[in-house]
This record gives C-alpha cells, sequence and structure tokens, in this order.
C-alpha cells in the first residue's frame, strides 16, 4: 500500500482553488441518485450532512445520542478562529496558516492547514448567517478575544458556550433538511461495523441503542464523523458516551490509523477528588487570558489561604520561564509545566495518590483592573460552573486547576479529499488526524470540524462520486449479511460470557485508564512504554475473561454498550503504545523523556522523524505495519518552536 | 470530605408501556462522597447492583459538565432536584445530609415516553425545530459576517434564549406538561436576530403548531417552568411569543402586513 496524500503542489495560496477547478462534479439532476451514510452529529457530521443535503444527495445520519444536537462538540467552551483580522491586528489567512503549521510542531501537511485557514473566514459570516449568537461590540460588529497561543485576536466567541452555539447552528441547518426528505435521521444508533468490498466503503451495519435490533444500511459513500478518542484514558474532558469504536472498526476493515500517539492534555481542567470520579471538567483556556497560572515558592504554604500567601512568596511560573506568552503559552507546554511542578510537591488542593494535583489560576488582578461585572460577563457561566463542582467561588478564592486529557490529534488516516484509505470513506473533524500535527492550537477544533463539514466535504464527495458511479449495494448481497453476522456474532459472544464475568465494564475502562496516563500520557519514556503495553494486553486478555455483562443483546443495555467500547479502546492503546515508542522523539503534545532541550522544551528530530505514522491493522494482538507518510516543509520553515 | 448514607428510591420500568415502580436501594447508597456528582453517586449505586447481579440503573447522560441536556430526573419531586440553576449532572452530594431520603423518578409527561427506568424519549423536541427552528440558508451563500450589524442588547437577548439545552426539565416542572419554555425561547433566539426576520412569523406559527401537535398542554402561567429551568430562561420568552403568534395569526399570511 502506498500513501497517496492528493495534497496539491504549486502557490500554497492557489493550491485549494485550484484543486476546487480540478475535481469532478455530479451534475445537479444525478446528485439525488447518490446515498451518503454521515455518522455522528457533532460540528463536522452536522455540517457534512446538512449541506450535503442542500446539495441534493440522499443522507442518513446516525448518532448515539438521543438527539443529535446533543453530540459533545457542544460542550466547547472557548471559540473558533478565523483569519478575519476585524482587528486590524496583524492578522491574515497566511498568519493563522503560519501559527498553525507551528503550533503543531510540524508534523501536519501544509496544504491542508493553509486550506483551513481560507475557509476559516466563510465559517464565521456561515454562522452569523444561521443565527449564531456571537459576541458583538457596542457598535452591532462582531468581538474577538486572543486565546491559548495566539498575539493576535482572532477568536470569535459566544460566552463560554461557542461550542453550543455553533452546534445548534448545524444542527438548525440538518433540521431544515431533515424536514425537507433530504436526511433520515437515526438518533441513538451506534455504528458497529463497516461494510467493505474491495476495499471500497459500501455501508455500515449499527445496533438501535433502544431495541438492540442489529441493522444494515448501505450507501455509495460513509462519512465518519465520531470525534476523537479521548476516553481511551477514561478520565477525560470528554462526555461519558465518546468513543472510537465507529473508527477502530474502520481501521479494523482496512483504513490506516495516524499518530494514535499525538494526544493533547488540556492544562485548565478541574482536578479529580476522588476514585468515583467519571470525568475531568474544563475549565475554557479563554481563563488564561486574565488569570495568571502560580503555586507557592515553599511548599509547606500548600494549605494556606491563598490570599494570604505574599505576591514576593508566589512563583507565577509561567510568567518567569516564557515572559512573553505568560500565561498564553500553548496547551502542550502549559500541562508539562503544571505537571513538573506538582511533580517537584509544589502543588495545591488536596492530596489524590501521593500527590497535590492543582496550581492556582488566580484572577485577584484581574479583578481589581476590571472590576468584578466585567470579569463575570466574561466568565461568568465558568466561575459558576466551578463554584457548583468544587463548592470554591472563583471570585472569593483562586481556581485550582489540573491538565486533563481533551483532544486527540491523531485519528483515520485521510488525503487531502478527507477520504481514507478505504475508497468512499471520508473520516472528518477529531476523528481524522489531518491538520493539527503534533498539537492543536486552542479555538481550532471548532474550525476545524466546521471546515470539514460546510466546506471541504461538499467538494471533495462530488469528486468521488462522480468517478465511482452509482452502483448501490443491495442489502441482501453477501458482504451486508456477512458483516451483520459478524456483528450479531461479537454481541452473543460478548454476552454468553459476560454472564459468568466478575466485573464491569468500567472496572476495567478505569484500570485502562491509570496505565494510559502512567505510560502514555503528558510524559513518556521507551521502559514506562515498554511496560504499558504489556500491562495493557495483559488487561486486555482478562477483560474478555472477566468481564460481567447482565442482561441481553436484543434490548437497551447500557453494560454491552460499554463493554463493546472498552474493548475497541482496549486495541487502540496498544497501538498508541506502538506508535509513541516508534516516535523516538519529542514534539509538540508528545513529549518523549529522552528527547528534551536544554531548557526543557520538546525537541523534535525533524531529520529522521518529519512523517506522519500511519498504521495497518494486522490482527488483534499483532504488530500493526507501519506506513510513512513523509512531511515537507514549504512556507514554514522547521524551527524549533520557542515560547519564551 | 465527608461520606454519607442515603436512603434511596429510584423508579425501576423495563420498557415503554410496562408498569414501573420504586426499588429501595437504601443498601446501595451507604458511603456517598459529598463531592462526588449525584450521577456519580448512581454510578457508585450501579457498580454495586451489577455485583450482585441486578441490571443497573438506565439514565440518559453524557457531558456530564451541564451543557448538552441529556441528564435530567426528578428528584424528590423537583426535576434537576434542589439546587437552582443545576442540571442533575452537576448536582453534587454536598446538597445532600447523611441519613437524607432521596426519590428519583424519570420526567414525566405524556409526549415524553418512558423507554426504561429514568430515560424518556424526548424526540418531539426535535420535531419542533424541524417546523422552523432554523434561518433557512444555504452552505455558501452567507455576506460577510460584519454586514449584518446587530446591536449588542439584540444579540445578548439573542444569545440568553439560546442557552436553553432542550433537557425538558421544562415540561415535567408543568402541570400541564407544556413546552412552551422551550418552545418560545428557540423562536425567541431566532426572531430577535435581524437575520431571523423573514421567516419571523411563518416560523412562530408552524412551531407552535407542531409544539401543540406533539401532545404538550398549553401554558396557564404557573411558571413552574422557569423555577426548572437549569438555564435561567425566562418565561418573558412566552409572552413575547404569544405577541408574535397573535400577529402572524391575525394578519394571516405570516405575518405579511404586519
Amino acid at each position: 500500500m502506498k500513501l497517496e496524500s492528493h495534497a496539491p503542489t504549486g502557490d500554497i495560496e492557489k493550491r485549494w482553488d485550484q484543486h476546487r477547478f480540478e475535481m469532478k462534479l455530479v451534475n445537479p439532476a444525478n446528485k439525488r441518485k447518490f446515498d451518503v451514510i454521515v455518522v455522528g452529529t457533532g460540528l463536522a457530521g452536522a455540517s457534512a450532512a446538512a449541506t450535503l443535503a442542500e446539495l441534493g444527495y440522499n443522507i442518513k445520519a446516525f448518532c448515539y445520542q438521543d438527539s443529535p444536537r446533543r453530540a459533545h462538540s457542544i460542550a466547547a467552551q472557548g471559540g473558533i478562529n478565523a483569519a478575519k483580522n476585524y482587528q486590524n491586528d496583524g492578522d491574515s489567512v497566511y498568519r493563522l496558516f503560519y501559527d498553525t503549521v507551528k503550533g503543531g510542531d510540524f508534523r501536519s501537511r501544509e496544504s491542508n492547514v493553509y486550506r483551513l485557514a481560507q475557509v476559516s473566514v466563510n465559517i464565521i459570516d456561515q454562522a452569523v448567517a444561521q443565527g449564531v449568537p456571537f459576541a458583538r461590540e457596542y457598535g452591532g460588529l462582531l468581538d474577538n478575544r486572543s486565546f491559548g497561543g495566539a498575539q493576535v485576536s482572532r477568536t470569535f466567541y459566544a460566552r463560554g458556550q461557542t461550542g453550543q452555539q455553533l452546534l445548534l447552528g448545524a444542527y438548525s441547518a440538518l433540521s431544515k433538511m431533515i424536514a425537507a426528505n433530504k436526511v433520515k435521521m437515526y438518533s441513538r444508533h451506534e455504528m458497529l461495523d463497516l461494510i467493505v468490498e474491495d476495499n471500497r466503503a459500501r455501508g455500515i451495519v449499527v445496533r438501535n441503542l433502544d431495541t438492540g435490533k442489529v441493522e444494515a444500511h448501505t450507501a455509495d459513500a460513509v462519512c465518519l464523523c465520531t470525534g476523537g478518542y479521548g476516553n481511551v484514558f477514561y478520565l477525560s474532558t470528554n462526555a461519558k458516551g465518546c468513543n472510537v469504536t465507529a473508527s477502530w472498526r474502520a481501521h479494523k476493515k482496512g483504513a490506516l490509523f495516524a499518530n494514535p500517539c499525538f494526544t493533547q492534555i488540556h492544562p485548565t481542567c478541574i482536578p479529580p477528588s476522588g476514585d468515583y470520579q467519571s470525568k475531568l471538567t474544563l475549565m475554557s483556556e479563554s481563563l488564561r487570558n486574565d488569570g495568571r497560572v502560580w503555586v507557592p515558592k515553599d511548599p509547606s504554604n500548600a494549605e494556606k489561604k491563598p490570599s494570604s500567601i505574599p505576591e514576593s512568596e508566589r512563583d507565577y511560573y509561567l510568567e518567569r520561564i516564557y515572559p512573553s506568552f505568560g500565561n498564553l503559552v500553548p496547551r502542550d507546554i502549559a500541562s508539562r509545566a503544571a505537571k513538573k511542578m506538582c511533580d517537584e510537591g509544589k502543588g495545591v488542593g488536596p492530596y489524590v495518590g501521593d500527590k497535590r494535583r492543582g496550581v492556582y489560576l488566580d484572577f485577584a488582578d484581574a479583578i481589581k483592573r476590571e472590576g468584578e461585572p466585567r470579569i463575570m460577563e466574561k466568565y461568568g457561566n465558568l466561575f459558576e460552573m466551578y463554584e457548583r463542582i468544587t463548592g470554591d467561588d472563583p471570585c472569593e478564592t483562586p481556581m485550582r486547576i489540573y491538565p486533563a486529557t481533551h483532544y486527540t490529534m491523531g485519528g483515520v488516516w485521510v488525503d487531502y479529499n478527507l477520504m481514507s484509505t478505504i475508497d468512499g470513506l471520508f473520516v472528518l473533524g477529531e476523528a481524522n488526524f489531518s491538520d493539527h500535527g503534533a498539537n492543536r492550537l486552542g479555538a481550532s477544533a471548532l474550525m476545524q470540524g466546521l471546515a470539514d463539514g460546510y466546506f471541504v466535504i461538499p467538494y471533495t464527495m462530488g469528486n468521488y462520486l462522480a468517478r465511482a458511479g452509482n452502483n448501490p449495494m443491495k442489502e441482501e448481497s453477501a458482504p451486508v449479511k456477512s458483516t451483520v453476522k459478524d456483528v450479531e456474532t461479537r454481541i452473543q459472544g460478548m454476552i454468553d460470557k459476560g454472564a459468568k464475568g466478575t466485573h464491569t465494564p468500567d472496572h476495567f475502562h478505569r484500570r485502562l485508564g491509570h496505565i494510559m496516563y502512567d505510560k502514555c500520557g503528558m510524559s513518556r519514556n521507551e521502559a514506562g512504554l515498554k511496560e504499558g503495553l504489556e500491562e495493557v494486553r495483559n488487561l486486555r486478555e482478562e477483560f474478555h475473561d472477566k468481564v460481567k455483562i447482565l442482561g441481553s443483546g436484543g434490548e437497551l443495555n447500557s453494560m454491552l454498550e460499554k463493554a463493546g467500547r472498552v474493548s475497541d479502546f482496549l486495541e487502540l492503546a496498544e497501538l498508541m503504545h506502538v506508535d509513541a515508542l516508534d516516535r523516538d522523539e519529542s514534539c509538540g503534545a508528545h513529549f518523549r523523556e529522552e528527547h528534551v532541550r536544554e531548557d526543557g522544551e520538546a525537541k523534535r528530530d525533524d531529520e529522521n522523524y518529519a512523517y506522519v505514522a500511519a498504521w495497518e491493522f494486522t490482527g488483534v494482538g499483532e504488530k500493526p505495519k507501519l506506513h510513512k507518510e513523509e512531511l515537507d516543509f514549504e512556507y514554514v520553515k522547521l524551527t524549533q518552536r520557542s515560547y519564551k | 470530605m465527608s461520606d454519607i448514607n442515603l436512603k434511596l428510591h429510584v423508579w425501576r420500568q423495563e420498557s415503554r408501556g410496562a408498569t414501573g415502580k420504586f426499588e429501595d436501594y437504601s443498601k446501595y447508597a451507604e458511603g456517598i462522597s459529598t463531592h462526588a456528582s449525584f450521577l456519580e453517586m448512581l454510578d457508585v449505586v450501579n457498580e454495586r447492583l451489577a455485583e450482585d447481579g441486578i441490571r443497573p440503573i438506565v439514565f440518559d447522560h453524557d457531558c456530564r459538565e451541564g451543557i448538552c441536556g441529556s441528564c435530567g430526573a426528578v428528584i424528590n419531586g423537583v426535576p434537576h432536584g434542589p439546587q437552582k440553576l443545576t442540571t442533575t449532572c452537576q448536582l453534587h452530594m454536598r446538597q445532600f445530609k447523611n441519613g437524607d431520603e432521596i426519590w428519583v423518578e424519570p420526567f414525566r409527561a405524556g409526549a415524553f415516553p418512558i423507554i426504561k427506568d429514568l430515560m424518556v424519549d424526548r424526540g418531539k423536541f426535535d420535531t419542533i425545530i424541524q417546523a422552523g427552528g432554523f434561518i433557512s440558508i444555504r452552505t455558501g451563500s452567507a455576506p460577510d459576517a460584519n454586514e449584518i450589524p446587530v446591536p449588542k442588547e439584540v444579540s445578548d437577548g439573542a444569545f440568553d434564549a439560546a442557552t436553553c439545552i432542550g433537557c425538558g426539565a421544562c415540561v415535567a416542572a408543568c402541570p400541564n406538561a407544556s413546552a412552551s419554555l422551550f418552545l418560545s425561547a428557540k423562536i425567541a433566539h431566532l426572531n430577535l436576530l435581524p437575520q431571523g426576520q423573514p421567516e419571523r412569523y411563518k416560523r412562530t406559527r408552524q412551531m407552535v403548531s407542531a409544539h401543540d401537535e406533539a401532545g404538550f398542554g398549553g401554558c396557564t402561567n404557573h411558571k413552574e417552568c422557569e423555577a426548572a429551568c437549569p438555564k435561567g430562561i425566562s418565561t418573558d420568552w412566552i409572552a413575547k411569543m404569544n405577541r408574535d403568534m397573535l400577529i402572524a395569526t391575525i394578519t394571516g399570511k405570516d405575518g405579511k402586513f404586519a
């Protein structure tokens, strides 16, 4: 298998235009002959389903939630980037492109990133026209703010609920097309397998979560918009239902999985408080615009009331180490710095395990400067959320924060057209690997999800369908029947065995999370990764031996749903270790302790690792096969990041 | 940090239309940390139930940070429980005391049939949105975002309405099982904005009809919905909706002459 990125060459400013011109079109009258399946209804899925339906294709959309409006994009808080330069502060498409490639630590494809920056401006237009209530200035025009890692104010926001408002916009567009009978919506359906014939995606097999019924849906193309795999860490900022199953099933059917070890740990989350902890809650990093991060210089002050600790006794370590970016350094740097402080015993808050896992994020100066009403206007809902969870008011006492898994840059490998190595299988949004390299900048996830759905797939899908032609697979054909049978057999196997099991799926998931945070988390080393790999393999075997599942497959069964997801996470976890071992360098969020610059930052090895690691599945427990996509940097010069 | 013991009663119902009843799970609800969330308390109870071979309690939940609107149960007679402006997932056990009696049951409304235990079918909310809860704009046809100035107070008002998470607590709280708070917030979000004007009256009429046809009751100004709403959506939007509906009705053709 040879990886073809199909990325255009030539002037980067003209690549997407030229490519759009060269792509084939489907005649308007013929579009209605094609069926397209969209799995997932977050920003990428809802925008793709709505837009493809507007063009005339027949869409079937699927989500596991009870309504497409609940996909986890809804929880994104901070904002969405766009190179509008409304602030006249020096932004441009080129600068957004440059910042994103650099922020991704040179492990993304230049052509993709440039396109992302180009279409970013259209997303804002589209969202505003849909009625997304972005923040505005008194003159009635849109407001912007600066956001994690950016020196220009290019982030559009809707208080701390930008993801919610953008998703409601995309959901409204989707609803319009459902009403127009161009989209058939299947809520509470979970994709459990991909139907493939001659390396071509022909449909999916889903389970109706309410009735347990397993059914097949065929189509001319399939789009996976199923989000990231952060829940492999058990504790993450993802929703409880987020899972890797759709991507993983596609991977097992031949889609390569790229850069799985690139996982982002978000620096500003509420610290864990006990064993029952079911998820970690993110506090938007927009808080770092006004909050100052510090720890007491003397660990014995950790239990003192923070306001009683004098300035001279505080270490504002981000401002000290990174004077030009200060509290706005990129996420990976902020996360590791916080972990380092806590590992050195300077953390605050209760002991979790053997350490205090928390640092202060203090708004006292901002409140003094701008007044409490202005600060509450910017962050009110976040402050309230924090107080509900911890019982503390951030206006009175500094927040405590600690890093948590938040976003996964890795995902299913796709070419410039967002198509995987299986023909007709497209992967959009967080589920693909394409635009963020080894680290994603703040406010870029919403941008990418909507760029893929509104402005990329409508073009590239037509190009594929025009070439592939219209010959849908019949539901009674052999590949459909055998895939349905596989799924039914797998479910029955789990039910039969699960009846004699001893531990719940959550029990194993929690243990998997511990291994991942310990061995394949914020910082990694060879010995630890090898241990982790062994531990994950043992856990996988124990899981299949001992997982307990009550009830049957033919009914709503939350234990069965969970067990299926954990089973896939266990296999993915192995691949993440393999990938992290292979990548014997540090870059972005992938921090190998063996490769550290003198100043403590990630040390890349461009000579040997300027590639995308795309893995081919060869069997459970078998060594996966590595395919490399070499990356060229024509426009953004390879330099070591420095945020000092 | 302290642990509490609860007298816990949970509604169990096998399937749609089946007869349900409360089960006493007090023996599974001992030693609960007050820092745990309400759903984390149910997680702990579920793990213990499963160990005893009892099917875990089914409840809808997802983001667990109060924004997706999946979760929701009636806790001691109040949708989302005793804390104001708080979803069930954000309710924390520090709101309860050792020995407290807690009764947990699903949102109850004819238009929200029970699927299993605490999980209800809120599909009718999607039906209402499909009737007109959108601005008909094709992808790619939007003008530059700053070509449509929106006064800040208008935009802020639209935002206040748009923060509705669609959880359905308003319906569960209403003696008429009306979804007027949800409906009016959705209408107000779009009807306030300049972009929403062309379809304003048609939207109002169609969404109100869809609401009534779905089997939700009418509003008789009890305002229980506003008290139960975890996002503080105001019943003022219902007044605004009624005004737009009146104009749509008396001017006939979708408010063309308003």
